[in-house]
């Protein structure tokens, strides 16, 4: 962690930011899509990276026009109520077997789009199997992976992917990896896998981060509908709660201990396949 | 009328499957009943289109299920004890999201990994509940491999009139024996799809979706209630059972599946030694056929309750009772199959001998 605290960052934000320049086209991030986000407040956590995830993706669901062509799968984790704001045809899959769900909506409608969304207890603990099996069997889906480094919904125990020396409610004394594991990279896991098209490591902690995530969002729909296989994208993020920070706080946790443990950036395209 | 065949259970229930147009097979290999995954990848695709793929595991096949069900498919899944332990929570998901399907536990021997061997311990999984919540499966209990093929499609009708998963109940004797069978004419597999399925959102429509999650507890509880009511009208009017020398009976046999089609034999040999000796088999193990058993309960002598395994059905036999004769259980477990010279002998010891007294 930096030196700088939450009202140093705060305030040098102010210098800078006037509401006039934040609206000037060229530094819009991402609009609201009117058509696929429904208008309603969301659950997160105030700086959650779950909601810019959301926002990033129906946008490109919404200028892609596949509103009607594609079937999501929420997960058992902070994500569960996805199919509340997502305006898709949406299932809500029992706790790590989102796979497996959408692996069934694929097969008996191929010329569907199927996206999972899921969190790192979701995707990369109780539901490996899953996972690993849908990516070798070349499903041709999308798997939004959230890894925020914690259990987010159960209220911060330890992920598989929490850092090592990282303190969460179960690891209290700091995750202990020879008696608790080493953080798992499962993008990295999965990517050697012939059916596995493409894996891509994002995040939204900043604007230009943002664009890129949104980028790829869009390019592994493009893969789908190309019938390349299994798609992934990684979201590296933050849990503001249950990391016990601020939004900023958690933000700057992501950029300085996650991202240098997870580094962004395509692991696999299908031009590598 | 359909072609009539020689043929093994398990394999005659692939083929009505195909034949009931369902449009999707998830399961995973295990004893006894691999063959319905075997004879369907020989058979569907060709002849249908139907999928038939093999899951990574029962908890995945179950959630494929999950999956495909609420994209309103045809969908059945195929299992034997261990593995339908596995499918409980997949099933508590789809009895709350209220999607039909239709599964069959070719039941083996148990606890544990246990034996490979036919058994009947698994009704208490099927008919209590097995996952978590109050749910009820329909169950369907097959003593003849032509009902492994009636009660698929009778199993998918019930299904998707109620909109909750069916099981046929059956063993590992049912699925391996071989038997003439009548089979049904091939039905078209359906292209126009329930109102509730997640196919795509439909433009001007509201957005669909499947979920058990309810966290208000008075919204959960509303959908309790609805699911109650479900199993109530099912009790009202979905009960099949089987009676057989029931009007001058003194005493009653009775068992589900291959138990009650042994107590068939038994019961000839006691009526060829002068005892009246009728039978009850209940097709419907849920909706169980309580009435039958409270009404003869009220006119004969006593029951004799057969089953293999350690006394299940029983519990609800003595229920519907309600005391009012005695009931008496008979049971081999661990994939035993008991004689029908057994059970007529313990008819004899219980309530001839032992009545005398
Ligand atoms: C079978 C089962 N086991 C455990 C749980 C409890 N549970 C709910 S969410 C969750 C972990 C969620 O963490 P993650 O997948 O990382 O998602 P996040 O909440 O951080 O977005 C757990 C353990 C459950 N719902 N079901």
């Amino acid at each position: 962690m930096s030196e700088k605290t939450f009202v140093d960052l705060e305030s040098e934000i102010e210098g800078t930011v006037t509401r006039e320049s934040i609206c000037l086209e060229e530094n819009l991030i991402y609009q609201k899509p009117i058509d696929t986000l429904i208008d309603t407040p969301m659950h997160y956590c105030p700086g959650c990276g779950h909601s810019t995830a959301h926002k990033i993706f129906m946008e490109v669901v919404a200028e892609m026009g596949l509103q009607e062509e594609i079937i999501g799968v929420a997960p058992v984790g902070c994500s569960v109520f996805a199919y509340h704001y997502m305006n898709v045809d949406m299932q809500e899959a029992a706790h790590g077997r989102a796979c497996a769900v959408g692996t069934a909506i694929k097969r008996v409608m191929p010329e569907k789009y199927v996206f999972t969304y899921q969190g790192d207890g979701d995707l990369a603990a109780i539901g490996t199997a899953e996972t690993v099996h849908a990516a070798n069997r070349g499903e041709n889906i999308l798997v939004i992976f959230i890894n925020n480094g914690i259990y987010g919904m159960t209220s911060g125990q330890m992920a598989p992917t929490s850092l090592a020396g990282m303190v969460t409610t179960t690891s209290p004394y700091g995750r202990d990896t020879s008696r608790q594991g080493y953080p798992l990279k499962i993008s990295e896991m999965l990517a050697p896998l012939p059916g596995v098209a493409y894996v891509t490591r994002q995040s939204v902690h900043k604007p230009n981060n943002v664009k890129r995530a949104k980028k790829a969002l869009q390019k592994a729909l493009q893969y789908q509908k190309e019938k390349r296989g299994f798609c992934m994208v990684e979201i590296v993020s933050n849990c503001p709660s249950n990391m016990k920070m601020t939004p900023l706080q958690s933000n700057q946790f992501v950029e300085e201990k996650m991202i240098p443990f997870y580094p962004l950036g395509d692991i696999k395209t299908p031009e590598d396949k | 009328m359909g072609d009539l065949k020689l043929m093994k259970g398990n394999e005659a229930l692939a083929e009505a499957m195909i034949r009931a147009g369902c449009d999707a097979y998830f399961g995973y290999p295990i004893t006894p009943q691999s063959e319905v995954l075997e004879y369907l990848a020989r058979e569907s695709e060709q002849r249908t289109g139907m999928l038939a793929f093999q899951a990574e595991s029962e908890v995945a096949a179950i959630n494929m299920i999950y999956g495909a069900a609420g994209c309103g498919r045809r969908v059945m899944t195929t299992s034997s004890s261990p593995g339908m332990s596995l499918m409980q929570e997949g099933l508590s998901y789809i009895a709350s999201a209220e999607l039909p399907c239709l599964l069959a536990n070719v039941v083996r021997g148990g606890p544990g990994l246990g034996t490979i061997q036919p058994s009947q311990a698994d009704y208490f999984q099927s008919v209590k509940g097995g996952g978590h919540g109050d749910y009820k499966l329909i169950v369907l209990a097959p003593s003849t491999v032509q009902e492994m093929v009636d009660f698929v499609k009778l199993g998918f009708e019930l299904a998707e009139k109620y909109r909750n998963p069916a099981m046929i109940l059956t063993d590992g004797a049912v699925g391996q024996m071989m038997e003439p069978v009548e089979l049904f004419d091939q039905m078209p597999r359906r292209t126009v799809f329930p109102e509730w399925a997640t196919t795509g959102k439909k433009p001007g429509q509201e957005r669909r979706y499947i979920t058990s999650l309810h966290i208000q507890s008075e919204k959960m509880e509303e959908i309790n209630h609805r699911l109650q009511a479900k199993y109530k009208k099912m009790e009202e009017n979905e009960v099949r059972y089987v009676e057989m020398n029931t009007e001058d009976a003194d005493y009653i046999f009775t068992g589900f599946g291959l138990g009650a089609r042994i107590c068939m034999k038994a019961m000839q040999m006691a009526r060829e030694n002068g005892f009246k000796v009728g039978l009850v088999r209940p097709i419907t193990l849920f909706p169980f056929p309580t009435k039958v058993y409270n009404d003869l309960g009220a006119r004969v002598k006593g029951i004799l309750d057969v089953e293999m395994n350690a006394g299940q059905m029983v519990e609800d036999v003595r229920l519907s009772v309600n005391g009012q004769t005695k009931v008496e259980f008979y049971g081999r477990m661990g994939g035993v199959i008991p004689s029908p010279e057994e059970i007529y002998e313990h008819f004899i010891k219980t309530f001839i001998e032992g009545g005398k007294k």
